[in-house]
C-alpha cells in the first residue's frame, strides 16, 4: 500500500525555537538533574553524620573547580525549576496564558533563577 | 515513544532551483517542501526565485503564483484566501500559520515553506489529517441534551452564557496547533491535542449542553487530556489568536472541581 511509504514531515528539525519552549524543555531536564543533586545532598548529610574525616573528605572535594562547578550547576537547576514550578502552579489557576503573560513570566522565571542564585551563593560566602 | 529524528524516508534532501525570469529586480526566494510518492524518492527541498513586485502580499499569494507561473506540479490545499475555512495550514518560517493570512513582510530572509509538523505527507504540502478529524469527531462535537426540546422555541441562552463562547467558537480547526505542539508530535495516538481539546471545552463550557459530566468521563485519562504539559505552543501559533493551553488549563480546572 502505497500510504505506508509516506514521509513524516519535519517537525524538531525546523519548528522555530521560542523562550516558552526552551523552559518547558530545561523544566524537565532541570528535573532530571535534580535527581542527581539529591545524591550530591544526601552524601552532604551522610558525610556529616559519619564525623568530620568524612565531612572534610566531602569539603575538600566541593571546594576544588569541578566541584564549585557541580555546586553552581546544581544551584541553577533548583532556581530554574522552583521558579518555573511556581509559574506551573499559576498556570494550573488558569492564570498568566495570554500570549504576553508568558513572555513576561519567561523573563521572571529566568530573572528568578539567576538572582536566587546569585542570592544563595552570596549568603553561603557570607558576602550578605 | 518519543523519536527525536526523522526516520530514514522523511529526511530532507536539496532540490530544484528555479530562477526567477531576467529583469526581475525585487527577487525572493521560497524554500518549499515537497514530496510524491510516484517518484519514490526521500522528500527534497525546491527553491523558487519570484518577482515580489508581481506577486500578491500574502505567503498564499506567492504558492499561487509559484504554482501558476513557475511550476504546476506544487500541491497545496487552500480555498477561502481570508482566514476562515483553515485549508492552507501549514509551517512558514519555523511556525504554523495559514498561508493566506501570513504577510511575507513579516518574514525575514527566505520564506521557508513546510508541511504541519511530524504528520504523514500525501503530497508536498498536503498531510494527512484522518486521524486528526477521528480525534474531532471522538470528543462529540455537538450539543447533547436528556431535557425535552422546547416546543416551538429554541434552547436559549443569556448573553452572559453566549460571551463563554467567545474565543472558542471562532476555531477553524486548521491543526495549526496541535502540530505545533511537542507533546502531540510524541504521542498523537493517545493524546487529543490542543485543537480538538478547545473544542471539547466549547462543549463542556456551553449552557445548553447536557452532558457535561459524561464528556469530562471521556477526558479524564493520562493521555487523552493530561499530556498537556503547557509548552505553549499552541498558543503562541494559532493564527486566529485562540488560547488552546487556557482552555485546557479550564479543563483541568473542571476536572479538579466536580471532585468537591
Amino acid at each position: 500500500m502505497a500510504t505506508l511509504k509516506r514521509p513524516t514531515a519535519p517537525h524538531l528539525q525546523i519548528y522555530k525555537w521560542g523562550p516558552h519552549m526552551v523552559l518547558s524543555i530545561l523544566h524537565r531536564t532541570t528535573g532530571v538533574a535534580l535527581g542527581g543533586g539529591s545524591l550530591l545532598l544526601a552524601w552532604w548529610l551522610i558525610a556529616l553524620a559519619a564525623g568530620p574525616e568524612a565531612y572534610e573528605q566531602f569539603q575538600f572535594c566541593m571546594r576544588t573547580i569541578a566541584g564549585k562547578i557541580v555546586l553552581l550547576a546544581f544551584t541553577l537547576c533548583l532556581m530554574l525549576h522552583l521558579c518555573n514550578g511556581i509559574r506551573h502552579l499559576f498556570w494550573d489557576m488558569g492564570m498568566g496564558f495570554e500570549v504576553e503573560d508568558t513572555a513576561r513570566s519567561n523573563i521572571l522565571v529566568f530573572l528568578g533563577m539567576v538572582g536566587l542564585t546569585a542570592l544563595s551563593w552570596s549568603i553561603g560566602y557570607g558576602l550578605i | 515513544m518519543a523519536e527525536f529524528r526523522l526516520p530514514k524516508n522523511s529526511t530532507v534532501k536539496k532540490g530544484k532551483y528555479f530562477k526567477a525570469e531576467d529583469g526581475a529586480t525585487n527577487v525572493r526566494k521560497f524554500n518549499i517542501y515537497r514530496w510524491n510518492e510516484d517518484d519514490g524518492e526521500n522528500p527534497r527541498l525546491d527553491t523558487y526565485e519570484v518577482d515580489m513586485d508581481k506577486c500578491g502580499p500574502m505567503v498564499l499569494d506567492g504558492l499561487i503564483k509559484i504554482k501558476n507561473e513557475i511550476d504546476p506540479t506544487l500541491t497545496f490545499r487552500r480555498s477561502c484566501r481570508e482566514g476562515v475555512c483553515g485549508s492552507c495550514a501549514m509551517n512558514v518560517a519555523g511556525t504554523n500559520t495559514l498561508a493566506c493570512t501570513k504577510d511575507n513582510d513579516e518574514v525575514k530572509g527566505d520564506i521557508n515553506i513546510y508541511p504541519l509538523p511530524h504528520m504523514e505527507v500525501v503530497k508536498d504540502l498536503v498531510t494527512d489529517l484522518t486521524h486528526f478529524y477521528a480525534q474531532y469527531s471522538s470528543i462529540k462535537p455537538w450539543m447533547q441534551t436528556v431535557s425535552p426540546t422546547p416546543s416551538g422555541a429554541e434552547r436559549l441562552q443569556s448573553p452572559e452564557d453566549r460571551a463563554k463562547l467567545d474565543g472558542l467558537y471562532e476555531c477553524v480547526l486548521c491543526a495549526s496547533c496541535s502540530t505545533s505542539c511537542p507533546s502531540y508530535w510524541w504521542n498523537s495516538d493517545k493524546y487529543l491535542g490542543p485543537a480538538v481539546l478547545l473544542q471539547a471545552y466549547r462543549w463542556l463550557i456551553d449552557s445548553r449542553d447536557e452532558a457535561t459530566g459524561e464528556r469530562l468521563d471521556d477526558l479524564e485519562d493520562p493521555f487523552r487530556l493530561y499530556r498537556c504539559h503547557t509548552i505553549m505552543n499552541c498558543t503562541s501559533t494559532c493564527p486566529k489568536g485562540l488560547n488552546p493551553a487556557k482552555a485546557i488549563a479550564e479543563i483541568k480546572k473542571m476536572m479538579v472541581e466536580r471532585q468537591g
